[in-house]
């Protein structure tokens, strides 16, 4: 018994203040966040108890899903996730491949790369506001008047300024902002391919191209899901990116995020919640494979 | 330390003729890939700074001068009020900031580091489904939660300010910081800790003298990312604490936004001051970073 | 202590009195109000919960709470205020801290039907006994007491009065198109005819920005074209909001669209203001806190530019109120009741106002002490209509607001047509 004790309790010990905060701070929320989904809250007298709430099941959730707005939200959420991991991958990809021979100045590029990482968009949203104003031609400014300062007058469109593709060009400033963490992640990734590999491949004669095919991507494919996921869910969440350049009003760009800000503010409780917990089903989609390879793969 | 350190260094490859589709002479083919290779970077180091150039011409500009249609002339005349007014409002807050920031980073990747730990090391039944449950928190969407979590914490009892932000950013932490060390700690081999454990060290011994030590690449990156992110958010921020005691997000929330007159010139000067600690932060340690990273800490 | 404050008490009380008498021509304020009549109990602070924390809003505030140091010395101000466009972070915050039972002392919210979601749940205070307390019954004019009246409830004292009608001019962008700049124009019909010839000029004849100035020009239309009665019809259900009289109104605000720029949603209000100031754009709708902008680039009226009423609403003034409540469970009551008692005295006032660019709620303030179109507005709301905003928190409560709002920017983005977007109206208000 007390041998159970000394080899259950220390790891017990370590991680029981952890188990404790999720299962309070997360856990206990999301419980509370279903069952408010489950009432019919819409209004703020309700939320104080001043008229009667009662339960109405999923009732909320088929009415979402069965409104426009709720529907354009989330069609605008897909396309943007889509576009997204494309360009953040794409670039971080090319960035680390860029960077993976030795080079002089390979510290300030990936220094450069890196650090959008770093601001806010609080801070950096007035700025892409004004790069992606829609105004082409005459008036044009922001990005598009940068196109045609330097001859690439074709490249002007109307970003985000587009109720079916708009949310698209939301995706630009996310990239900008997170290319260079999945770059970081490539690069490390790279670095950790061991350089006998590369030797043996060389050595039995590989183009280059079947250097990569059989020995770099298959390595660097953990770390590439690592990525998706991670910036992935980033994505899903996205709220302070539309605050900030498109602001919560506008059509275009509505997100699910930013329908839970709004029917928050209207004291529909019931609706924000139902919205908060179709997005989490959404997330759980996306990373419970995830996690189930990463349990398995732990298997040592 | 550099990044090459703990990985093969790429110089030692034979070079030229294993260029990607060489066959001709391998030093032109290689100085021409070279030339290739810098122009791209060069030319992606100019796309990234392209906002910050809007940026900081913007914050040298006065009314009517800082405005979007003239974002890319240089200022019709230099002006540092703008600066001075960002310091005034932003510098209580970027102490404050600090303060809140580096213990919120330090407890949380503490934290993190003993659930990786036993999460990795110590095979209970259980322990990846423990491990998933964690991980799961760093998925839920805030908006959703922060009404019955504002409530919980004023039931708790935890005032206003920086105190709570520290409470809040540690807690909310504990996924993100666990999944890094969990990694890492999958990578680390396995006869140090086996070593440890036929000495008779139990697993707080081992923890403490042997684990602790080799960690120092992975809580770089915890570190680092814990910083930034905390340093960044603005949910919280703005629900858990005021203009008078809270971190710099909000007084540059106040800066850009607090008049129905927008001052874009300050608010653009405020959000550089605002991201310098951050932006310090990943220039001088990106590459322990890239280091923390490329140690296996991410790759799944 | 307690006595002083009683006799101090006793001659505001008189002073009051005798102001109020003294009406008419308003005089000089010197003996007025000099300390406050709530006997606050020995309470010793007040968490004034606003968003204004920066510019001339910060500026009235700061006013404010010097004239409430003057009647109040022994409370002490706390400043709660957080900042973000027309307060959505701080509502945000707001509804939060209600909802777990910890109210500020008093809170800012626009006056009128913003407030029916508080008042539903029960969060703020019948104030209506202090209205008669502080006299204010009489100092208001009786449109804007009815307009804040609920269920025969008033639950906020108002600040300031902001007129959202208005529309500013660039006189050198209507003479390139061949306009004279003094000409008035009687409807929006004859304003057409002016915004073809400006579009004939090359210029961009109605410069507009994001969703909520969109909605903020629709209730000028249908300001315009229902006039005031069949306006505020639209909000206590009087109106038919898919009869044809909107359906014209709408059929106008769909020409207006047409009339403005492309990059609209991407722009924030003071851009639309610079196309009038760098005379890219003839005319633009905004509230009277645009001459703000137009002031701090050092723009003189009458030269540099002009406004008037938008064509067919002379005689209505669209009136938003920034407004403070009572909360209910406020820590502070007695505290929160001499904050108010300062925010609706004559003095406190007047010095919020001449900081903030807005006009008094009060009619017995004195014209001289503000400026040009400061006296212009205090003369209007003393003789026109007065009709809610909408934009702005007067008209609608959130819930029907934020509809609205969807509703418009569909609509303008492409992605409804007019008889979906008449629809959608009234469905959100339904």
């Amino acid at each position: 018994m007390l041998r159970k004790v000394r080899q259950w309790g220390p790891p017990l010990l370590l991680i029981s203040p952890s188990l404790v905060l999720i299962g309070v701070f997360v856990y206990g929320l999301i419980a509370v966040n279903a069952w408010t989904s489950m009432t019919d809250s819409h209004t703020a007298a309700q939320s104080t108890g001043q008229a009667p709430t009662r339960m109405v099941g999923l009732a909320n959730y088929a009415e979402l899903l069965d409104s426009d707005a709720f529907r354009h939200s989330l069609k605008n959420l897909v396309l943007y996730t889509v576009v997204f991991l494309a360009g953040a991958m794409f670039f971080g990809f090319l960035w680390a491949w860029l960077l993976d021979r030795p080079l002089r100045f390979e510290g300030v590029f990936r220094a450069v790369y890196l650090f959008p990482m770093s601001v806010s968009f609080v801070a950096s949203g007035v700025v892409w506001r004004w790069l992606l104003n829609s105004n082409q031609g005459e008036n044009a400014s922001g990005l598009n008047r940068l196109f045609q300062m330097v001859g690439l007058d074709f490249l002007q469109n109307n970003w985000w300024n587009d109720i079916d593709v708009g949310i698209a060009a939301i995706a630009v400033p996310a990239i900008w902002q997170l290319a260079g963490y999945v770059m970081a992640l490539f690069l490390a990734g790279f670095r950790g391919i061991p350089a006998e590999l590369r030797e043996a491949a060389r050595i039995d004669g590989a183009s280059e191209w079947k250097l990569y095919r059989h020995v770099v991507f298959p390595q660097l494919s953990p770390v590439a899901l690592a990525a998706v996921i991670i910036i992935g869910h980033m994505s899903l969440k996205v709220f302070d990116l539309i605050m900030s350049i498109s602001k919560p009003a506008n059509y275009q760009t509505k997100v699910p995020a930013i329908d839970i800000f709004l029917l928050k503010s209207q004291y529909d409780y019931a609706n924000a919640a139902a919205v908060a917990a179709i997005l989490l089903i959404f997330v759980a989609v996306l990373i419970v494979p995830y996690l189930v390879q990463v349990a398995r793969g732990a298997k040592r | 330390m550099t990044t090459t350190s703990a990985a093969p260094l790429a110089a030692d490859l034979p070079t030229p003729r294993r260029q990607k589709g060489a066959r001709g002479p391998g030093n032109e083919r290689f100085s021409v890939s070279r030339t290739v290779r810098y122009a791209l970077l060069l030319f992606f180091l100019v796309v990234i700074l392209i906002p910050v150039y809007v940026l900081l011409v913007t914050s040298f500009k006065g009314p009517g001068d800082a405005a979007a249609t003239r974002a890319w002339n240089l200022p019709i005349s230099w002006t540092l009020e703008n600066w001075r007014e960002a310091w005034r409002t932003l510098s209580p807050a970027l102490w404050r900031t600090v303060q809140m920031v580096v213990p919120a980073a330090v407890i949380s990747s503490f934290l993190g580091s003993m659930n990786g730990f036993v999460l990795s090391r110590w095979r209970f039944r259980g322990a990846n489904i423990v491990f998933t449950l964690i991980l799961f928190g760093m998925f839920i969407p805030y908006q959703a939660v922060i009404i019955p979590l504002n409530q919980l914490v004023l039931g708790i009892g935890l005032p206003s300010g920086i105190p709570t932000l520290i409470v809040l950013h540690v807690i909310y932490g504990i996924p993100i910081t666990t999944l890094i060390f969990r990694n890492y700690y999958e990578s680390v081999p396995a006869e140090l800790i086996e070593a440890a454990r036929v000495d008779g060290a139990g697993m707080l011994r081992t923890y403490r003298s042997v684990v602790l030590p080799l960690s120092i690449p992975s809580f770089v990156v915890v570190l680092i990312w814990q910083f930034t992110s905390a340093w960044n958010d603005f949910l919280f921020a703005v629900f858990f604490s005021s203009s008078q005691n809270g971190p710099v997000t909000l007084a540059l929330n106040n800066l850009a936004n607090g008049s129905i007159l927008q001052n874009y010139g300050a608010s653009m000067a405020g959000a550089v001051l605002a991201s310098v600690p951050t932006l310090l932060v990943y220039i001088l340690l990106g590459r322990y970073f890239i280091g923390g990273l490329m140690s296996g800490s991410v790759k799944g | 202590m307690r006595s002083q404050r009683r006799s101090s008490a006793l001659l505001a009380g008189i002073a009051a009195a005798s102001l109020m008498l003294a009406a008419c021509g308003g005089d000089d304020q010197s003996g007025g109000d000099q300390s406050g009549g709530v006997d606050t109990n020995g309470a010793s602070e007040v968490e004034v919960f606003t968003w204004w924390t920066s510019g001339g809003e910060k500026a009235g505030l700061d006013g404010l709470v010097e004239v409430f140091g003057e009647m109040y010395p022994g409370i002490e101000f706390i400043n709660g205020a957080v900042a973000g466009g027309a307060g959505s972070a701080a509502k945000d915050l707001l509804q939060s801290r209600l909802q777990a039972g910890d109210p500020p002392d008093t809170f800012q919210a626009h006056a009128g039907m913003e407030l029916a979601d508080y008042i539903a749940a029960g969060q703020v205070e019948d104030i209506s006994a202090l209205y008669d307390e502080f006299g204010l019954n009489d100092a208001f004019p009786q449109d804007l007491i009815d307009l804040l009246t609920v269920d025969g409830k008033i639950y906020s004292v108002p600040a300031n009065i902001h007129r959202s009608n208005v529309v500013w001019a660039s006189p050198s962008a209507l003479e390139a198109a061949g306009l004279d700049p003094e000409a008035t124009y009687d409807s929006l019909d004859e304003w057409f005819v002016a915004m073809d010839a400006v579009e004939d000029a090359g210029m961009t004849a109605l410069s507009v920005a994001t969703t909520w100035t969109q909605v903020h020009l629709l209730e000028t239309v249908l300001m315009s074209s229902l006039g005031a009665d069949a306006y505020n019809g639209l909000w206590d259900g009087s109106t038919d909001w898919s009869g044809s009289d909107v359906t014209a109104a709408l059929e106008d605000f769909e020409r207006l669209i047409g009339y403005t720029n492309t990059d609209r949603d991407g722009l924030d209000w003071p851009d639309a203001a610079q196309m009038v100031i760098d005379g890219n754009a003839a005319f633009n709708v905004m509230g009277d806190w645009a001459a703000g902008e137009f002031d701090a680039q050092d723009l003189v009226a009458g030269e540099d530019y002009i406004y008037f009423p938008v064509p067919g609403t002379d005689g209505m003034f669209g009136f938003l109120a920034d407004s403070f409540t009572l909360p209910v469970g406020a820590p502070h009551r007695e505290a929160a009741e001499a904050w108010l008692d300062a925010v609706g005295s004559l003095k406190g006032q007047t010095e919020f106002n001449i900081a903030k660019g807005s006009i008094p709620a009060r009619t017995d303030a004195n014209p001289d002490d503000f400026n040009d179109y400061q006296r212009s507005a205090i003369d209007d709301f003393g003789s026109d209509t007065i009709v809610p905003s909408l934009a702005h928190g007067a008209a609608a409560p959130i819930a029907v607001s934020n509809a609205i709002s969807d509703a418009v920017s569909k609509y303008t983005a492409g992605g409804s047509d007019l008889t979906t977007f008449q629809d959608e109206l009234a469905a959100a208000v339904g």
